[in-house]
């Protein structure tokens, strides 16, 4: 081995601000005190992160490294449904599986919307290698049922197991408990396992926002390469349908979003939102429980989000319509925001006189002008 | 594989800019990219090795086949990416010139490619009339509920009204079914759909040359088209006998889709007489007349006379398809607000879609059953979007319904449209000073509307970009 050619190079000497803390650190004195670097401390002689830098820091965290990455792939949609149309137009021009599979129930618009995109309903699930699952992202619609985080846990396993590729529907996030972040814990445990999917939001129900129709469908891809790629298909199936989306809504929502003061205000707002839909849940499990109303009702508590799927038949559906002036879908679906503490009773009752009175078994005349509508009729959700 | 797609993909790319470029400028539609990118997937295939026999084919595209599905498989189904053979697709030829404009540095730089008006300054234009009524909006503080789906009830009227005249008969008897739609495009996006399904294999025929965005529409609508002679370069005027042979020449109840006024992209309108003669063989022919009327008030700066073209038709007791925009004519490109109209033969049609008889004309009289109607733009607007937004169609009807701002946005858009016409003057008066050549510079002046046709060839208008730096 020949000498280095760094061999003539000396020892330089310790910085002379730097070098005081080095020192500082070796003495074992108990009443030491640094006066040298000049960086702030506390009272209590210790460093200082400021609170704003540490809101900073989450702020930067929460910033998911999908979106760091670049892998994901925004674009303003009209609301739930236009994001759910053009992301299954999507599919159905560029994925090779042409199936989605949607649960039982559904919301009534769903299966039109991937029809007439081109895909088609999954029948058995035999035959499900690689096809696309649509998910409700929480407050299962029409049902309010949702997986546990265990459940979704396992979802996700046997998902990417078998190649299947996640399509979420994401309109009630912040409505469903009343927090963003817990509402988004289905879509986030799938990313973050590095997978695909796609996700539909709508702002409709958490920013009131229904009429604007604005909604965004987002695509999580493998590489950022891939999602340029995608952005600029995703543009081919949106121009010869709209051209470009409607600015207002996105407008209010971009300036609520960004500035941090707006956004707390909203996040506080929401969960007011969410609190009356839980405190009507009680509410009306507690007059159905005062009235002795036969059957267990506690599903009505335990279901989440906007609706309850009630259990009522069809026949009982119509009877409350008739006798008792109450609204709703045939597969006995009820909008808990359409209740107030007032109307409450008024509904146990049409509730109660539904499950005792009527029997299964005749169907009179009267009603079967009233049984032919379900929720796939109704405009709104 | 990746490396040969990237090449590919950037050999794909720079042909697109050259070629995007050009057509921009002369407005020549387009090809999409689902007819461009298939040929280099089929070079792709040919050329590429096939080492591993797990490959296989499907619909052009190469998958690996795995050989089970075992925990093993989990990893690749994570690893691959589902859209790793997705090529990228060419910016719109049309929108893309706004971007190659804005990436110019040069300061003398004008972009003369997308419509949208331009104030004096060159600056957007935000009417006064609009700024009102959303002021009006503000203090009423209504609420945000959805529209149903047609869209809002008020807007509607309106719409209709302004298109076809209050007192206009169709009005009168109810035999207009009006359905809020995105603008213009959505709005023809929703005719195209009903056409398809209630019309199927019937063809639309389209102008030689028309907006880009039209034959886009009709194919994602998965509706037949093709073209009938608009444009004589020789003249740079209208080829009135190719048009007139062609639409005989289509079989019989065809779609045509007519410009109501200020053809885009020649700025060539048919002369009173010529609409007549065109709806002379539109009848002959049993086709159906589909207007697409995005400027109306802003050609000519008159409402009515800009709708004369569809009130003509009417007024011979056909039936048409109508799309409405409020881009232009009230400033609203971003709200997305317009209409479909379909203007039927009896109000039973038009109000509930039952099914309904269409009459033909001339001595062999056929009946033939046809849904048509709000309710059917319904079904079709549900799956695509459930409800129009709601903000525009607000405006529209704050402003179109209140006489005051009526008659205040009429005088707006008198200026607007003459500030057009005084740019034509400017432009022609210029040409003529400055061209020794001869030619003959008065199509800018006959030209109406927002776009002028050039009659400027690809190197022409090549040079115009990189040298004089007009996009």
């Amino acid at each position: 081995m020949s000498d280095s050619v760094f061999a003539s190079v000396v020892q330089a000497p310790e910085d002379p601000i730097l070098g005081v803390t080095v020192a500082y650190n070796k003495d074992q004195s108990p009443v030491k005190l640094n006066l040298g670097v000049g960086a702030y401390r506390t009272e209590e002689g210790k460093p200082l992160v400021l609170n704003v830098v540490r809101k900073a820091e989450q702020m930067l965290v929460n910033d998911h490294p999908a979106i760091q990455e670049n892998r994901v792939t925004t674009v303003q949609c009209l609301s739930g449904t236009g994001s759910l149309r053009v992301g299954a137009e999507f599919l159905a021009r560029h994925y090779h599986e042409k199936s989605i599979y949607i649960p039982q129930p559904t919301w009534g618009n769903h299966p039109k919307v991937f029809t007439l995109a081109g895909l088609a309903l999954g029948r058995s699930w035999e035959r499900t290698i690689r096809a696309i699952v649509l998910l409700h992202a929480c407050a299962h619609n029409p049902t309010g049922v949702d997986p546990t985080s265990d459940q979704w846990e396992q979802i996700r396993q046997l998902m990417r197991s078998k190649g299947l590729l996640p399509f979420f529907d994401s309109a009630y996030q912040g409505f469903a408990s009343g927090n963003l972040d817990a509402d988004a814990g289905s879509i986030r445990l799938f990313v973050a396992d590095g997978g695909e999917c796609l996700a539909a939001q709508s702002y409709a129900k958490n920013m009131g926002l229904y009429g604007e129709r604005v909604g965004a469908l987002s695509i999580v891809c493998k590489t950022a390469d891939t999602a340029t790629r995608v952005e600029s298909q995703l543009k081919l199936v949106i121009r010869p349908m709209y051209s470009n989306p409607p600015i207002h809504g996105a407008s209010i929502v971009a300036t609520i979003l960004k500035d941090g003061d707006m956004y707390t205000e909203w996040s506080v707002e929401l969960k007011a939102m969410a609190d009356r839909i839980i405190s009507m849940r009680q509410q009306l499990y507690d007059a159905l429980c005062a009235r002795g109303t036969p059957g267990d009702w506690s599903h009505i508590i335990k279901q989440i989000g906007m609706f309850t799927f009630t259990g009522l038949n069809t026949n009982q559906v119509a009877f409350m319509t008739k006798e008792y002036h109450i609204y709703m879908t045939s597969d006995g679906r009820i909008s808990m925001a359409g209740l107030s503490s007032r109307t409450v009773p008024h509904l146990a009752d049409a509730i109660h006189a539904a499950v005792t009175v009527l029997h299964r078994s005749a169907i009179s005349g009267s009603y079967r002008a009233i049984l032919n509508r379900s929720s796939h009729d109704l405009t709104s959700e | 594989m990746g490396e040969e797609v990237a090449a590919l993909n950037g050999y794909c790319r720079q042909t697109f800019e050259s070629l995007k470029m050009a057509s921009a400028i002369l407005s020549l539609p387009f090809p999409t990219a689902a007819f461009t990118s298939r040929p280099f997937l089929d070079n792709l295939k040919a050329n590429m090795k096939l080492g591993n026999p797990n490959q296989s084919t499907l619909s052009g595209k190469d998958y690996i086949r795995a050989k089970s599905f075992t925990r093993k498989s989990v990893t690749s189904a994570v690893e691959v990416s589902r859209f790793g053979d997705m090529t990228m697709a060419p910016p719109d030829p049309i929108l893309g010139v706004s971007e190659a404009f804005r990436a110019d540095t040069h300061e003398m730089k004008l972009n003369l490619g997308v419509g949208a008006y331009r104030t004096e300054d060159l600056q957007p234009y935000v009417l006064n009339v609009v700024k009102k009524a959303e002021n009006l909006m503000l203090e009423r503080g209504e609420n945000k509920e959805y529209l149903p789906i047609e869209g809002l009830a008020a807007f509607n009227k309106v719409t209709a009204e302004l298109l076809l005249g209050v007192q206009n008969d169709v009005i009168q008897q109810q035999r207009v079914a009006t359905v809020q739609g995105l603008s213009g495009t959505g709005s023809l996006r929703l005719a195209a759909a009903l056409i398809e399904r209630y019309f199927p294999g019937s063809k639309v025929l389209i102008s030689s040359p028309t907006w880009g965005n039209h034959k886009n529409i009709f194919n994602d609508a998965r509706v037949p088209w093709s073209e009938y002679r608009y444009y004589d370069p020789r003249t740079v005027g209208l080829d009135f006998h190719g048009m007139i042979s062609d639409i005989k020449a289509a079989p019989e109840g065809s779609f045509v889709l007519l410009h109501g006024c200020a053809h885009n992209p020649t700025g060539i309108d048919p002369t009173p007489e010529q609409w007549e003669s065109i709806a002379d063989v539109i009848q002959e022919k049993n086709h159906i007349p589909f207007f697409d009327v995005a400027y109306q008030g802003f050609a000519s700066g008159s409402l009515d006379t800009d709708a004369s073209s569809v009130r003509l038709f009417a007024a011979r007791g056909m039936e048409l398809l109508v799309a409405q925009s409020y881009s232009k004519n009230l400033g609203l490109y971003a709200e997305r607000i317009g209409a479909i109209n379909v203007v039927c033969s009896s109000s039973d049609i038009a109000q509930r879609g039952a099914r309904g008889r269409r009459v033909f004309y001339g001595d062999d009289a056929r009946i033939v059953e046809m849904k048509v109607g709000k309710s059917q733009l319904k079904r079709l607007a549900r799956p695509m979007y459930s409800n129009p937004p709601i903000h525009g169609a607000r405006i529209v009807a704050n402003v179109v319904g209140n006489p005051e701002l009526f008659n205040e946005w009429k005088e707006e858009m008198e200026l607007m449209a003459g500030r057009i016409k005084s740019v034509r003057k400017k432009l022609y008066d210029s040409l003529s000073a400055k061209d020794n050549s001869g030619k003959d510079w008065s199509f800018v002046l006959k030209q109406i509307g927002m776009f002028s046709f050039t009659g400027l060839n690809d190197a022409q208008s090549e040079n115009m970009t990189n040298k004089w730096h007009v996009t």
